[in-house]
């Protein structure tokens, strides 16, 4: 199952746990998966220049990490390698084991008025930032009345 | 009858207290990033996700046998922004640990990059296992 990722408080694992009882009893989840919860965590907001996605990727490869922009949906996938002990070493013990390993992929659905060949990608401290801006077609406008 | 009184207001006043230490846990809600904590024969190697925090917004302290990582979330955000969608909603992390006495908590030594925090506590000198060499006489 999905790992909770930052698990607050006993409420939010009461939200988490019906939300996962919700998914397990929908007979037609989507496509694409499970909307939340996955690696990594996702926080989208809009301004009404630009489109901005930030996912909360920690202690990836900037070079190898893959964001495409395909026909209005944004893809984020990688892998990380979870640097636990190899099982050659026995003294070693895990003792807490909850941080993610291993390839992940997460795809959002843009709005329709972005314009594809203006994204831009960063990432600093952990959190990759994808801008993608809004075409000058859909840009609000004040009309002079005559 | 004085005596009284004063229970009451004491019980009073600690109620008060009480209503306002929740209502502050509240107002600085915090989310419990995730650890992986690995313990070999020299010591304990401990890794934290904390995405979005900026090294100097890092507080670790070690006190009175626990150990406390907080961090608070920093991103550069376009200022006429509206958020959408939110996972992480709080911008806030922290995780206590409990140490145990073997842990020599002077020589903590800690490594933060692309926002994840590697943590590696020494067992101290007594601690540490020790071979012992048999001699035939």
């Amino acid at each position: 199952m999905y790992r909770a990722l930052f698990a607050r408080d006993v409420f939010a694992e009461l939200d988490r746990m019906q939300r996962e009882m919700q998914e397990a009893f929908d007979l037609s989840p989507s496509i694409r998966g499970i909307g939340r919860g996955g690696f990594p965590a996702l926080n989208v907001g809009g301004t009404p220049q630009s489109v901005e996605i930030y996912a909360f990727a920690p202690g990836l490869d900037p070079a190898a990490m893959e964001v495409n922009l395909d026909r209005g949906l944004l893809t984020i996938a990688g892998e990380r390698t979870p640097d636990l002990p190899s099982g050659d070493d026995d003294k070693a013990a895990v003792h807490i084991n909850e941080r993610f390993g291993g390839r992940f992929r997460r795809v959002v659905s843009l709005s329709d008025d972005v314009d594809p060949n203006t994204v831009s990608a960063d990432y600093r401290d952990g959190v990759l930032h994808v801008h993608v801006k809004r075409h000058q077609s859909a840009q609000p406008r004040r009309i002079a009345v005559q | 009858m004085n005596d009284t009184t004063a229970v009451t207001r004491n019980e009073a006043s600690r109620t008060d207290a009480a209503t306002r230490n929740e209502a502050g846990q509240r107002s600085d809600a915090a989310l419990m990033p995730p650890v992986d904590v690995v313990e070999d024969s020299a010591g304990i190697t401990l890794r934290a996700d904390l995405p979005g925090v900026p090294k100097e917004k890092l507080k670790l302290q070690v006190e009175a046998g626990t150990l406390t990582i907080e961090g608070e979330v920093s991103i550069a955000m376009p200022e006429s922004m509206e958020a959408t969608y939110a996972e992480v909603s709080v911008p806030r992390f922290r995780r206590v640990f409990t140490l145990s006495k073997e842990l020599d908590t002077d020589k903590v030594s800690a490594e933060f990059k692309h926002g994840v925090l590697s943590l590696r506590i020494p067992k101290a000198e007594h601690a540490q296992p020790r071979r012992i060499d048999i001699k035939v006489s």
